[in-house]
Order: structure tokens, then C-alpha cells, then sequence
């Protein structure tokens, strides 16, 4: 078999990690759009994405897998440099997961006590992200700069989730919450663009390597269809939701969700343009840090049997529930 | 700060989250089968009353799943942050059982587990039960997976080494290496009867608010008579267990045993005070020979001590009691489901005095699933895979400072968790079964 098995699991992780902030993206968002939410509201947001969350989640847990099995070497060395944010994400993590069952049996000031842990749980793990990004993406480098731009990434993140949220929202309620949906997805949007803007700028400047690779004319014209790209999906997402808005009979509330996860795919696409072929940048290839080829074909088959049927039973759970939430939980 | 305090941090952060994460699948595992067999009680019978036991015990159950599935995300990072050493030298053999676990488990119960909670009015009853029976498949397979790389760690089988790098030779000896099988369903016997136990208790508790409720006395029941044949079963299973450790770790048997000398007819230590510096047992009470009846069926066989294998010997004290605390609930597990089922025989109520004692057991699976894991992984020390890697030589360069302000802060969270969870099971269980519960979201199409 003349298969490049680094390669494909560098495919596998990278769709993985792209579907997890897609899915756990608008849950995460979601959480974070609670405290501008009234009470009936919030049931309806939580009920939204109730049937869907542990899978999402499960999707981490995959990405960090293949991490683990197809880079060892790579997974000690991102891990330990990303240590502090990365016990702040699952803190975060474990907060909101927690707080999503418990606020659902909880009354009174305990109700609002697990609301405000859903909240905080919610943000600071989109936050450590976010971070772990910035710090990833430049090597884990220390200096005021590094700080500076982590901090911006983290910023951009938690507008991103929040975009996605509220697109998730305006697919599936309907009425004042939808139109609140509306509202907050255009804050989303504007806040995300704007920071992409800035960590796109950014991102050349304080990487030498990644201006190199975005840098280098002529390839430097073909490159730039990204950055197009992510303004139409970005237009798109302005303009129907605009028009949603002012429509009297909505229709179409699929496309803020499908330009939102349009711009996550663009932005991942640039991002792994940037590092390729590098697993820990500047550091270690795909190829140095991968596992034997005993270990990376028995995954790959794994894989293969257990896909197909990962995406049937995914769809089939969004199919069941599929539509308008129209009531709470329990 | 010195390498061993480090040691020390790293084993207890991550022992901390490893023994927090157990609690859970220990009781989703077996309750998820509990829950099947609800859901087919009411298939066949139409009795509302099974489906309303359904329905509050699939909200304690999706509760806990929740709480095992970010415990356990925790944990599947906390193999890189503080054992980078891990990875780089059993990668080959850990990263495939440990991916296996999320692929083939992970997702099936995720998935199936949001149709079992609220897919009651979408999908037909038949396709209701399937995914009952799907995520009950799903947290078992999810157990295969995990036990398949702690048996390997234990006594690794089926490897091989080329060019410096440790790799499978032969994968079926990786997954059935020689204690997977008695770990395995010692294991899922444990989780059955802790189940079965915090079914049994928390309806007994529900029994003393309200002796009327008919549904808490058929859930108690239930859980008593699966405590009733599983109890017994696990003192065979344990047995058995214990001869594949003597046979493979028997440095373990002789720290789990209190022997530090090898001799002849040794004696069954009952209780003691092991003295790690004296090499010896204080205040012991012993059976004369017993000891050589039980691990080798022969009141005059030679037992190995803790003397042969010095220095690669786990701490002694630790292990010693946390033997006994398994052992001594595992018999009291043994009387009380045997009483229990006796007492509501044809469906008699029993008396309250027993409904206490019933709600007092209702964490003794825990802890003597928490016992046992504390035997079996401070009783492998000083290797985290034996004769191959050894614990100190997995750690990374984390700062201890790092080590030390996360592991507070997992303190207070898992304290904040555990503690919730606690509140929210016991109102719960002594709510009882509410018939607004039956609620599930109305969507349209």
C-alpha cells in the first residue's frame, strides 16, 4: 500500500478539529448569547442544540485522538507548551457541560446560579481556545507581541462561536427570538470580520514563516482567492440576514448558517495553508512526528468501517430533530 | 522544586481526575443496560409504571454521562500535559485502543443517548428501544476499548521493537493480553452492581418519604435481585482475578496480601499496620497458612514476598488497606442484596430499618470500584507499563508552579461538580417519579 498515512491523518485531524468548532462552535456560541436572552428564551436556545451537544463535543475528543495516535511526538510537546489554557478550556468545558444538565433540574438562585457557570463556561473555554490558537500558530513563542496577538485570537474566536450561535439560532426558532438571532448574528458578524481582518494582518507579521508562505509572488495572486472568498461568504451572510430582517415571510434561514460555516472553512483552509507541512511549527513535520505505519494503517481502518456509519447515525439525529424548537427541554 | 514532589503532582492531579472520572462510567455502564431492560418491561408489559422508572433514571443517567464525558475529555489531554514520555514511547499501541474508544463508542452513545432522552415522540417505540440497546452497547464497547489499554499497561502482551520503536506484532495479543479478561468482566461486574445498588438505594430512599410509591418499590426491587446474582459472581470474578495477578504482577498480590518475606504456609493477613520502613506488618491478625490456601490452594505452598522483587516494589500501605476497604464492601454488598431481596420477596415492603441500610449502600459500588482501582494502579508502581516504562521516566517539564495552580483549580471544579451532583441525585430519587416529566420538546416538522 503506497499510501502518504501522515498525510491523510493529517486530513483526518484536520477534519476532526474543523467539524468540532463548526458543531461545538454554535454551542459554545450559544452559551455565550444567554445573558441577552429572557428566561423563556434561553429554554428554547438550550433546547436548540439539547439533542446534539455531547455528540458535538465528541468531536474534540477525536481531534485530540488522532493527535495522540498518529503524532505522538507532536501531542507531549503541544500539550505541555499549551498546559495553562488548556486546563482553562476544559475547566470551561466541564463547567458548561455540567451546568447544561443541572440548570435544566435546578429552581430559584440555583437556576440562575448554573445559567451564569453555562455562561462562564461557555466563554472561557471559547477564550483558552482561541488563546491556544495564537500560541500554536506562532510556534509558542513568548514576548509582549505574542501576548498581544493570542489575546486578539481569543477575541476573534469568541465573536466567530457567537456568529455561528446566532445562526444556528435563526435556523432553528422562530419569532422574537429569531429576530433577536438576526440581530446578534449581525454583531457577530461584524465583530468576527474585523477581527480576521486583524489576525490576518497580524499573522504575517509576527511569523516569518507565514509571511513567506503567503508572500511569495506569483503564487501570492492565486492566495489571495481566499481572502475573497471569505469576504463573499462574509457578504452573504450581511445580506441575508438583512434581508431575513425585513422579510414578511421568512425564508432561506439555512444561509446565515451556511455562510458562517463558509467563513470557518476559509479561515481553517488559510490556517492550514499557513502550517503545512508543519505539526508543531518550524519544529517537527507530519512526517517526523508520526506514529509507526503499523499503528497509523490499523487506525485507518478504523476509520474507514466506523465512518460511514458515524455520518448516517449523525444525519439521522439531525433528521429526527430536525425543524423549529417550539418548546423547552423537559 | 525537586523531581520526586514533581512526580508526586503529576500522579495526583492526574490520579485526582482519573479517580473522578470513574464514578461515572462505573454507574452509566451497568445502568444503561438497567435502563434497556426498563424500556423492555414496558415493550412487553404496557405497565406506565416501567416507563415512568425510564424516565428518572434516564435523567440521572444523562446526567452522569455528561459528568463522565467532560471528566473524560480532561483526562484524554491530561495524557500529553503530564505524561508527554507516554506517547512518545507506547504511542504505537496506546494512540489506536484509545482512538478505537471514541471512534467505535464514543459517538454511538452521544448520538444515541439524545434519541433515548428526547426522542420518545419522534421516533417509533421499536426505534426507541434500539437506541436504548445502541447506547448500552455503545458505554460497553467504550469500556472494552479503555480496559484493553490498561490490561496492556499491566501486562503488555504482543508488541515488538524495530528500530528503537516500540510497535504492535500482533494486535488480537495486544487487545486480549493475559489480564484483559478477568479485568474486564471483574470490571463490568463492578459496574452492574453499582448500578444496581444506587438503583436499589435511592428508591429505598425514595421508599421512606413516600411507602406508597409502588414504582420505587419495583425499581428497588429490581436492583436488589441483579445485587442478589452479581454480588456473589464478583467474589468469583475477583478470585479469579487476583490468581491472573499472582500469576503476572505478583509484586501487587504481595503488597495487596501484607507479605514481605517469602516462606512457606504464609498466613492470610486480615488486618494490619504495614511499616514501609521496618519491612514488616504491626498489630497483625492472622490466619496461620490460610494466606498459601487461598493464592496457591495448598496450606504449604511457597508465597513470594515483597523481599524478591525489592526495589521495584509499589508503596505497600496504600495497597494493603485499599483491599480491604474492597474486599470488606464486597461482602457487606454480598448480605445486604441477599437480605434486601429476601425482605421484598413477592413484592413485601421491607422494613425501614433495612430501607436504611439499602440507602446507606447506595455508594457502596463506588467505593469499592474506587478501592479496587486504587489496588490495581498504586499496586503496578513504580511502572506505568510494566517492565517497560517506568512512572518517573513519562514525566514532562511542566513547571510545578503550572502543576500546582491547575491542579487547585481541578480541585475546586470537580468539588463544585461532585458536590452538584450529589444534590441533584438524591432530589431526584427522593422526588421520585414526576409525571410531568414525560415532557419532551414539541417541534414541527
Amino acid at each position: 500500500m503506497n499510501v502518504d498515512l501522515p498525510l491523510v491523518f493529517m486530513g483526518l485531524m484536520a477534519l476532526a478539529i474543523l467539524l468540532y468548532v463548526l458543531l461545538d462552535g454554535f454551542d459554545l456560541g450559544i452559551g455565550m448569547l444567554m445573558p441577552a436572552a429572557t428566561r423563556d428564551e434561553q429554554e428554547l436556545m438550550v433546547a436548540s442544540i439539547g439533542p446534539f451537544w455531547d455528540a458535538n463535543e465528541t468531536w474534540l475528543v477525536l481531534g485530540v485522538g488522532v493527535l495522540l495516535a498518529a503524532f505522538p511526538a507532536a501531542h507531549g510537546i503541544v500539550l505541555g507548551a499549551l498546559y495553562l489554557p488548556v486546563a482553562a478550556m476544559l475547566s470551561g468545558l466541564m463547567l458548561r457541560g455540567v451546568a447544561f444538565e443541572l440548570r435544566i433540574k435546578a429552581v430559584g438562585w440555583h437556576r440562575e446560579l448554573w445559567n451564569w457557570l453555562f455562561w462562564f463556561g461557555s466563554f472561557l473555554a471559547t477564550f483558552a481556545q482561541g488563546w491556544m490558537l495564537g500560541r500554536y500558530v506562532t510556534g509558542f513563542e513568548s514576548g509582549f507581541s505574542f501576548w498581544v496577538f493570542s489575546l486578539l485570537c481569543a477575541a476573534s474566536l469568541c465573536g466567530t462561536y457567537v456568529l455561528i450561535g446566532a445562526a444556528w439560532l435563526i435556523l432553528k426558532t422562530e419569532g422574537e427570538l429569531r429576530r433577536k438571532a438576526l440581530l446578534w448574528a449581525r454583531w457577530g458578524l461584524l465583530w468576527s470580520g474585523l477581527a480576521l481582518l486583524l489576525v490576518s494582518i497580524a499573522t504575517p507579521l509576527v511569523s516569518a514563516r507565514v509571511f513567506a508562505r503567503w508572500f511569495d509572488f506569483p503564487r501570492t495572486f492565486g492566495l489571495m482567492l481566499l481572502p475573497a472568498m471569505a469576504l463573499a461568504a462574509w457578504t452573504l451572510v450581511w445580506r441575508s440576514t438583512g434581508r431575513l430582517v425585513r422579510a414578511r415571510n421568512p425564508r432561506g434561514d439555512w444561509a446565515p448558517l451556511a455562510g458562517a460555516a463558509a467563513i470557518f472553512l476559509i479561515a481553517f483552509l488559510g490556517l492550514a495553508y499557513s502550517l503545512f507541512p508543519y505539526v508543531v511549527i518550524d519544529r517537527l513535520t507530519i512526517w517526523e512526528a508520526a506514529a509507526h505505519p503499523s499503528s497509523l494503517r490499523i487506525v485507518l481502518g478504523g476509520f474507514l468501517v466506523v465512518l460511514p456509519f458515524l455520518i448516517a447515525y449523525t444525519a439521522y439525529a439531525h433528521r429526527v430533530f430536525g425543524g423549529k424548537v417550539r418548546g423547552p427541554l423537559y | 522544586m525537586t523531581d520526586p514532589d514533581l512526580l508526586v503532582l503529576a500522579r495526583a492531579q492526574f490520579g485526582l481526575n482519573i479517580g473522578f472520572h470513574i464514578l461515572f462510567p462505573a454507574l452509566t455502564i451497568g445502568l444503561a443496560w438497567l435502563l434497556l431492560f426498563f424500556r423492555l418491561r414496558y415493550a412487553g408489559t404496557g405497565d406506565a409504571k416501567w416507563i415512568a422508572i425510564y424516565r428518572l433514571w434516564v435523567k440521572i443517567f444523562a446526567l452522569s454521562f455528561a459528568m463522565g464525558v467532560v471528566s473524560g475529555i480532561t483526562m484524554s489531554f491530561q495524557f500529553g500535559t503530564n505524561w508527554p514520555g507516554y506517547m512518545l514511547r507506547v504511542g504505537n499501541i496506546a494512540g489506536p485502543l484509545l482512538t478505537f474508544e471514541v471512534l467505535f463508542a464514543f459517538f454511538l452513545e452521544a448520538t444515541f443517548l439524545g434519541v433515548m432522552l428526547f426522542g420518545t415522540d419522534r421516533v417509533s417505540a421499536g426505534f426507541h428501544v434500539a437506541a436504548t440497546a445502541l447506547v448500552a452497547v455503545g458505554t460497553t464497547l467504550s469500556a472494552f476499548w479503555i480496559l484493553a489499554l490498561n490490561s496492556w499497561m499491566q501486562t503488555p502482551a504482543g508488541f515488538t521493537f524495530e528500530d528503537g520503536q516500540l510497535i504492535a506484532a500482533n494486535w488480537v495479543d495486544v487487545v486480549f493480553n493475559p489480564s484483559f479478561p478477568f479485568r474486564f468482566s471483574h470490571m463490568m461486574n463492578a459496574s452492574g452492581l453499582t448500578a444496581a445498588f444506587a438503583v436499589a438505594g435511592l428508591s429505598a430512599w425514595r421508599l421512606l418519604r413516600a411507602p406508597q410509591d409502588d414504582a420505587a418499590l419495583r425499581a428497588c426491587r429490581t436492583g436488589l435481585w441483579v445485587a442478589a446474582v452479581l454480588a456473589p459472581l464478583q467474589v468469583v470474578l475477583g478470585d479469579l482475578h487476583g490468581l491472573n495477578t499472582l500469576e503476572h504482577q505478583p509484586a501487587k498480590i504481595a503488597a495487596m496480601e501484607g507479605h514481605w518475606e517469602t516462606r512457606s504456609g504464609a498466613p492470610l493477613v486480615l488486618l494490619a499496620i504495614p511499616d514501609e520502613a521496618a519491612r514488616a506488618n504491626r498489630y497483625a491478625l492472622e490466619i496461620p497458612r490460610a494466606g498459601s490456601v487461598v493464592l496457591k490452594h495448598d496450606p504449604d505452598a511457597v508465597v513470594q514476598g515483597l523481599s524478591d522483587f525489592a526495589p521495584d516494589i509499589p508503596p505497600v500501605a496504600p495497597v494493603f488497606f485499599a483491599f480491604r476497604v474492597m474486599v470488606g464492601t464486597g461482602l457487606l454488598m454480598v448480605a445486604v442484596a441477599w437480605a434486601g431481596a429476601w425482605a421484598t420477596r413477592r413484592g413485601r415492603m421491607p422494613s425501614r430499618r433495612l430501607l436504611w441500610i439499602m440507602t446507606a449502600m447506595s455508594i457502596s459500588g463506588w467505593v469499592a470500584t474506587i478501592a479496587g482501582w486504587l489496588v490495581t494502579e498504586i499496586g503496578r508502581q513504580p511502572w506505568l507499563v510494566t517492565g517497560l516504562l517506568r512512572t518517573a521516566d513519562a514525566i514532562g517539564d511542566v513547571p510545578g508552579h503550572y502543576l500546582g495552580a491547575s491542579f487547585a483549580g481541578y480541585v475546586f471544579v470537580y468539588a463544585v461538580m461532585l458536590l452538584a451532583y450529589l444534590v441533584v441525585l438524591v432530589h431526584l430519587a427522593g422526588k421520585g417519579v414526576d409525571p410531568g416529566s414525560a415532557a419532551v420538546p414539541r417541534v414541527s416538522q
